[in-house]
């Protein structure tokens, strides 16, 4: 077990070398640099100098050294347009909101996902299950931006601000106000994903021969459900939750530019677009990191709750 | 059949020998099949032609693609002329579904639109069924040390997250359609890859497979005769479901102004217009939201046909 984590912990760290290193010299071969993107000229010296404090003058060899020097204590950069705010800065201020919109509609989304999931697959052809169907299919089809903007239209005016974001010390009905529908929005791919694998898992699961016997030895339905059902259908929901999460975090871009929610996703975007080289790789690298880590992190989880995957690392096959 | 065997009289004086014909048992023609044998491919479209949902979606695509193709040459506005005098105007017989907020033919873009969405989509989906085959096919034959090393890069690919790929590359090389299919392309052919080395893998095991070895067939016949058609179900099957996945990459990417740049236009970035005029005029972008979510509706239910007519797990 030790050795498969280690293992995976092995494959985090190269493939988040690898990614670093190819966005830095991706970065360092595009065209201008920090004394040139503030739109004024400056004056010679100024620009010696400025290349000089950001080492901009030294080959791009020693360059690199220096930047991996600072990653590994932590420093990852600072802006180039804005002097003196550090990439640490912003994603201390910017990550939290970003973090608590991803955790909630993945909480939101697993929620309603494994719910209508297990109601479907337990009332085949009843009205709920053609309900989640239809969800399933609506909220694969519909880009959340879609969606989105129709919530904002319609929705949002009333008891819901259209636009808008809590601060850390907001009450709990301002949290809801703000947050409910963004994270719905976030949410609608995952209720959709989560809600038809589980629905497939668990009319699966159905068809064992230990269902079966547990009907024979009189179990109650709702035992049967809870203790026989339940367990074996939702662990390999974890396989598809790991990139989910992952996305989520990362990867509501869409989502908080379009609510203004001060995260890291959208000042990521703003970067990329106003050529912030420095912040653009931090938060690259920033990013990579989490996605890369909640990956690794759910196929230890998976690893750990599903003994026949647990049995088949200790014996050596390829887990999958 | 005339031929008459030796008959045994018994005494029932209503029925006489030569009522009887001996009929016999003729060995050709019971080998003689009843029905004509139907092939995979033959019961999967059976299968499929039953499906009405996935007919319904072929038919709409179809439609979308022709539209794509002819809208644009016959409609009278091209899809770039301003009528500034016009501009956010709703839907009215002229302009069938109004104008934008820079005066364009909301119909004309739909079309144009639709064919950089539809191309993206189509273009990815096929480089990365190409890769992705090579690369799965390759490693699950070979086996042993090739399969190691190549499935050791595609996991660490794997583990890189790919909307941050996209936006590096199109940082890199400059936003545009190319620089998109690009960096699109550099991380969706995992999961085939995956999907093909495994198929492979499993079939190089089984008995037919060692049967023609045993045989003689050469491993050309072997690959072109049973690999390739024993996967080919699983490959078209995952490449339906990516077409709209490369759509919706596309759409998002011009969403946030990174994809598709004016002139040229796709889905997205009609929404992505559309959404800031929405509070007023909703019809930007209730418009090409609609084709979007359309179209995808149509792959996604397409491809779960697909998936239910020829994949050998759900068929039983």
């Amino acid at each position: 077990m030790l050795k498969y984590i280690l293992k995976k912990v092995g494959y985090l760290v190269v493939t988040l070398w690898i990614i670093l290193t190819a966005t830095f010299f991706m970065m360092y071969t595009m065209p201008g640099d920090a004394t040139q993107s503030s739109m004024k000229v400056l004056p010679e010296a100024v620009a010696a100098n400025l290349k000089a404090k950001w080492g901009l003058d030294k080959p791009v060899g020693e360059q690199y050294v220096i930047y991996l020097q600072n990653l590994l204590q932590g420093e990852l950069g600072e802006s180039y347009t804005t002097p003196g705010l550090t990439a640490n800065t912003i994603i201390e201020q910017r990550f939290p909101a970003s973090l608590q919109l991803g955790l909630q509609a993945v909480a939101l989304g697993l929620v309603l996902g494994i719910v209508l999931g297990i109601l479907a697959a337990l009332h085949r052809g009843h009205w709920i299950d053609f309900l989640t169907i239809f969800i399933a299919i609506l909220g694969v089809s519909i880009p959340s931006f879609v969606f989105a903007a129709l919530l904002q239209k319609y929705a949002a005016g009333g008891y819901f601000p259209i636009v808008g974001w809590v601060t850390s010390g907001s009450s709990l009905a301002d949290q809801f106000k703000y947050t409910a529908l963004p994270t719905l929005s976030a949410a609608i791919g995952g209720i959709a994903t989560y809600s038809r694998f589980m629905r497939s898992s668990v009319l699966d699961v159905l068809n064992n021969d230990y269902i079966l016997l547990a009907r024979s030895k009189g179990l109650s339905r709702f035992q049967i459900i809870r203790r026989h059902v339940m367990r074996n259908a939702i662990t390999p929901i974890i396989t598809i939750v790991a990139p989910q999460i992952a996305g989520v975090v990362t990867g509501s871009f869409v989502i908080e530019r379009m609510f203004s929610i001060p995260g890291l996703g959208r000042y990521y975007v703003d970067s990329v677009n106003g050529r912030d080289y420095p912040m653009i790789l931090a938060t690259t690298v920033f990013f990579s990191f989490i996605f890369i880590f909640c990956m690794v992190v759910m196929d230890i989880l998976y690893a750990l709750v599903d003994p026949r995957v647990r049995k088949g690392i200790i014996e050596g096959k390829k887990a999958r | 059949m005339t031929e008459q065997s030796t008959s045994q009289t018994i005494a029932v004086p209503e029925l006489s020998a030569d009522q009887f014909v001996r009929v016999g048992v003729d060995e050709q023609l019971s080998e003689q099949l009843q029905r004509p044998s139907i092939s995979y491919w033959q019961d999967g479209l059976r299968r499929l032609k039953k499906n009405r949902v996935a007919m319904l979606s072929l038919g709409l695509l179809a439609f979308i693609i022709l539209m794509c193709i002819f809208a644009p040459l016959l409609y009278p506005h091209p899809f770039d002329e301003q009528n500034i005098d016009m501009t956010n105007q709703g839907p009215t017989w002229q302009h069938i579904f109004g104008l934008d907020d820079l005066g364009r033919d909301i119909f004309a873009r739909i079309w144009i639109g639709g064919r950089v969405s539809l191309a993206i989509g189509v273009v990815g989906a096929l480089v990365s069924l190409l890769v992705g085959v090579l690369y799965g096919g390759i490693s699950g034959y070979f086996g042993g040390l090739v399969d190691d090393i190549m499935m050791r890069i595609v996991e660490i690919l794997v583990g890189i997250p790919y909307m941050v790929v996209v936006i590096i590359v199109s940082v890199f090389l400059g936003k545009g359609m190319t620089s998109l299919l690009l960096a699109l392309c550099m991380t969706s052919w995992t999961g085939l890859a995956r999907l093909v080395r495994g198929q492979v893998l499993q079939l190089k095991e089984s008995e037919y497979v060692m049967a023609a070895k045993v045989l003689g067939t050469s491993s050309y016949k072997i690959i072109t005769r049973h690999l390739i058609p024993n996967t080919m179900s699983l490959i078209i099957i995952n490449t339906t479901f990516s077409i709209p996945g490369f759509i919706f990459a596309e759409a998002f990417l011009s969403f946030l102004g990174m994809g598709i740049q004016p002139p040229l236009t796709s889905w997205g970035a009609m929404a992505s217009l559309g959404q800031q005029q929405m509070a007023y005029y909703p019809h930007e972008l209730i418009f090409p939201a609609l084709a979007l979510s359309v179209t995808m509706l149509a792959f996604n239910l397409l491809g779960d046909g697909l998936r239910d007519a020829f994949d050998p797990k759900l068929r039983q």
